[in-house]
């Protein structure tokens, strides 16, 4: 991270952050917090052949929790000045309804763990730079095929400056970097119009872009749309199903993250309440969430509680070893954080959320896991999906899939769903190959959206319901 | 006009007098109060209340559009977020289409979207409301193992804008709205449903309908198991066809239709659904949570016909995407607040209600899956190719009748066929948050795919 907001320029100063934390707690609070958010962001689009919009904002604002016994209370202002920042504090603190107490806090400033150095501030990189990225992806995916028929690219970068500091004494700072780059295009044929879409993102400057040719972007982007054109319906009902490196991550986010969020746990909403100890998965299943991967898009030096990034494994060759926890789930519990508390921005309250959530290696070659799978589907890469984490049901789209025919891949598929049920899903896993790939994602829970990571090796599932229309 | 908006329109109309010779400048400016309540287990779990402004600022100079905004009413940072504005128009393309819109002589209608109540109820009834929310849904069924959210939230926000091509408009709305989720069990079983009320204020919730929805969602889940694949009917509840609306109305935007982007684009007069289906978005119905007074543009929002008697009539349009197809706004700007630029979008869709309720397509139907509740809309649903698959669960109909609990299935077709292939459009219309009505609708000839 940049040097910028970790051993100067706090966003406020450490006295009036102690006496708005002392106005938080003098209504009987046990803990407050105080989160103060910078945030910087330029965005730009080339569409239908134009760059259609340079747009750049500017958000900083704070939020003051205060929490008493079982309740939290909350409340943000935009208004950074000591006055803004009392009056948030006063509005939280009105939760404490049995008045008195009160004690002073007093901060000590502790160093965040760098996770990786900031090549090149987006905000140094000159607009027309940013714009002739776009240029270039627009080029290259006209490029791929006559039947490209619309391209959009869309160029991202935010920097975020957080300052977190709570009743138990603690001060600490991150200075957040991101910036992305997408594709999307529509290809045109006799069957009519197919999409496709790729992106890269990374929690880095303008370096990105040293390592990332957007012209690649661009023509994967373009390959996928067009391979659709010839494809035929997927298959309905339940098939063996290839998930190749990198390309569906996103299964494990659904299938079994989230019910490992210690919040979920604590209502009994998760499939995976009580399961501690047991064997969750088939042996082949190490899962892990690892906030501390340098430039992974869901990394970070503390979460928006102030705490470490870790790296925390939640299951361990198929046995559950942990849940994920925030710093309310765990006072609960009796225990500390594993650094998931994280927030959209500053008008949000934190929960668990996951970091870079990913399955590791197993022994087997890629190659050999499709040899030996004689019909079935093929996800050369997933799309969003969707879990309900009480019955562990999910869902997730696939956006690139082939059919499997006599251990080969044949005809490119339609888009179609994956349905699914976690547990099941992870008891079915029967290959894993040592391809390991990882991928950018926004992760959605309880109307807040923030960064993630997602990774898997290649590996083969015995049995997911596919929702085609083959047959028709 | 309140005082209030008054102020953000008087805020909008003099950075909008700062526009130079040869620019065109809009200013949008919008202001907010937000309290969300959580309960559980009889206590108030987090109980959050937010103010928050900003204003997003567009400059077009020579056809080339910038944009710039900023989490603040400080005119100081609106003068810097000026110069970005006019900064960042430098580097687009120039686009004989772009354009601020200006008035076109349509007066607004006169909607009462605001109720006070939101602002004057004490949080302590607030806090009271979501307490009995969760109370009520904990002792609603001896079935009900957990609420996993009990919730009370509401808001308050009035936006102007103003522009150096004469625009001036105010707008403001509050929405009040309570939603549960229950959590029902049987032996290992476990099954969630959700129910909701909504409204423009406070005293118009009705937390029993909240309950009683979640409940009967969740306990009739109870023993659900996959069904087998084949061909069938489909039953979609209110809320389903509500959404699957939100998804075709995206293809019926006019951004997506000038871009290429829809499977509605070059079809306009063509049957494009069954003869007995009308679309229609008519944000000038007070009963929709989309009711509006101006586009995002400042305009005087009305009544546009999408699909009549199956044939499509048009889409809906800002002022660029108008001009990209020759036409003229349909006052049909949409912007997600402050932060980003307006673009075409439909706000308060309903079907042409049919004659009957629900209960009678399910007997007309006979043999079929009733859905309550979709999931992977955003990856399952491709209003470009119209290419459509969502997991479902709901029951299965039986002589007529709703039957045994079916769960982890999916039901696959494309937009374009579904819309040829709609049986029966309900008299049952709910008025929804989003941007479309719902009723009980039936589609034929789609394929479940289970066990």
């Amino acid at each position: 991270m940049s040097d910028a907001g970790s051993a100067t320029g706090l966003l406020v100063e450490t006295p009036v952050i102690e006496r708005v934390l002392g106005a938080a707690l003098q209504r009987g609070g046990e803990f407050a917090e105080v989160f103060v958010e910078d945030r910087h962001s330029t965005s730009a689009v080339l569409d239908d052949g134009r760059v259609e919009e340079l747009s750049s904002g500017r958000d900083r604002g704070a939020g003051v929790r205060v929490v008493v016994g079982e309740t939290t209370g909350y409340a943000h202002t935009a208004d950074l000045s000591e006055r803004g920042l009392l009056a948030a504090a006063e509005a939280a603190a009105a939760v404490a309804r049995q008045g008195g107490g009160g004690r002073a806090v007093a901060l000590e400033r502790r160093e965040s763990v760098k996770r990786n150095e900031v090549g090149q501030l987006p905000e140094e990189v000159s607009k027309a730079r940013k714009i002739e990225l776009l240029v270039q992806a627009d080029e290259a995916a006209r490029a791929s095929g006559n039947a490209i028929s619309q391209v959009s690219a869309s160029y991202g970068d935010g920097r975020r400056r957080i300052q977190i500091a709570n009743s138990d004494g603690i001060l600490v700072a991150d200075d957040q970097v991101r910036t992305r780059f997408s594709v999307s295009c529509v290809a045109v044929g006799d069957t009519g119009m197919q999409t496709g879409y790729e992106s890269s993102a990374f929690t880095v400057g303008f370096e990105l872009f040293d390592t990332v040719d957007v012209r690649e972007v661009a023509a994967t982007a373009a390959r996928r749309a067009l391979v659709k054109l010839t494809a035929r319906p997927a298959p309905s009902g339940e098939v063996p199903l290839i998930l190749e490196s990198g390309s569906g991550g996103i299964l494990f986010h659904e299938a079994c993250g989230h019910g490992l969020e210690a919040d979920h746990i604590a209502k009994d909403a998760s499939v995976y309440v009580g399961q501690v100890g047991e064997q969750v998965a088939s042996p082949l299943v190490t899962l892990v969430d690892d906030g501390t991967i340098g430039p992974e898009w869901g990394s970070f030096a503390v979460d928006d509680e102030g705490n470490s990034a870790q790296r925390n494994v939640l299951i361990d060759k198929g046995v559950l070893t942990d849940y994920m926890w925030d710093y309310l789930r765990g006072r609960k519990d009796n225990r500390g954080s594993s650094g998931n508390g994280r927030r959209q921005n500053y008008r949000h309250l934190p929960m668990v959320r996951m970091t870079n959530t990913f399955l590791l290696n197993g022994d087997a070659e890629p190659d050999e896991i499709l040899a030996q799978t004689p019909t079935g589907v093929y996800v050369a890469k997933l799309g969003g999906g969707q879990v309900n984490t009480t019955t562990g049901d999910f869902v997730f789209g696939t956006v690139e899939a082939y059919l499997i025919e006599d251990g080969h891949l044949t005809e490119p598929l339609r888009d179609a769903n994956l349905i699914g049920n976690g547990p099941e899903v992870l008891r079915r896993i029967d290959a894993v190959a040592n391809d390991f790939a990882m991928g950018p994602g926004t992760c959605g829970k309880d109307g807040q959206s923030v960064p993630v990571g997602c990774g898997q090796p290649t590996l083969r599932i015995t049995g997911v319901t596919i929702g085609g229309t083959a047959g028709d | 006009m309140s005082a209030a908006e008054g102020e953000l329109l008087e805020l909008a109309v003099r950075i909008a007098g700062a526009a130079k010779s040869g620019e065109e400048l809009e200013v949008y400016v919008s202001r907010g109060v937000e309290t969300d309540i959580r309960a559980y287990e009889g206590e108030v779990e987090s109980l959050s209340s937010a103010a928050s402004a900003g204003v997003g600022i567009r400059v077009v100079i020579g056809g080339r559009q910038g944009f710039a905004y900023a989490g603040t009413l400080d005119e100081s940072v609106i003068k810097q977020t000026l110069a970005d504005a006019r900064d960042n128009a430098t580097f687009a393309t120039a686009d004989e289409h772009v354009g601020l819109a200006g008035p076109d002589g349509v007066a607004p209608t006169s909607l009462d979207l605001w109720d006070d109540e939101v602002l004057r109820t004490p949080s302590a009834a607030k806090v009271e409301m979501a307490l009995e929310l969760e109370r009520r849904a904990r002792n609603a069924d001896v079935r009900v193992r957990q609420v996993a959210f009990a919730d009370y939230g509401d808001m308050a926000a009035e936006a102007a804008v103003a522009s150096s091509t004469g625009i001036t408009a105010t707008a403001r709305r509050t929405v009040s709205s309570v939603a549960v989720e229950t959590i029902a069990g049987a032996d290992a079983d476990s099954q969630t449903g959700v129910g909701f009320s909504a409204a423009r204020g406070p005293g118009e919730l009705d937390l029993d309908k909240a309950v009683a929805d979640a409940v009967e969602r969740s306990t009739r889940m109870l023993g659900a198991t996959k069904a087998r694949s084949g061909k069938c009917a489909v039953v979609l509840d209110p809320r389903v066809t509500s959404t699957l609306l939100a998804v075709v109305s995206s293809a019926l935007s006019g951004e997506a239709v000038t871009k290429g982007r829809s499977f509605f684009a070059d079809r306009v007069g063509e049957e494009v659904a069954v003869p007995s289906l009308v679309l229609v978005d008519d944000p000038t119905d007070a009963r929709s949570f989309g009711a509006s007074t101006h586009d995002a543009e400042g305009l005087a929002c009305r009544r546009n016909v999408l699909i009549e008697n199956g044939v499509l009539r048009g889409f809906v349009f800002d002022t660029t995407s108008a001009r990209r197809a020759g036409v003229v706004s349909t006052a049909s700007a949409v912007r997600g607040g402050y932060a980003t630029t307006p673009v075409a979008g439909c706000r308060a869709l309903l079907l042409s209600p049919g004659t009957l309720g629900a209960a009678d397509i399910l007997s007309q139907v006979g043999e079929a899956l009733f859905v309550q509740s979709i999931t992977g809309v955003h990856s399952g649903v491709n209003p470009v190719s119209g290419d459509f698959s969502v997991g479902a669960e709901g029951l299965m109909v039986r002589d007529g009748v709703l039957a045994e609990p079916v769960r982890e299935v999916t039901i696959a077709s494309t937009l374009q066929r579904m819309l040829q292939s709609v049986l029966h459009i309900g008299s049952d219309v709910e008025w929804l948050p989003g941007v479309a009505a719902g009723q009980t609708v039936a589609i034929d000839g789609m394929a479940l795919s289970g066990s």
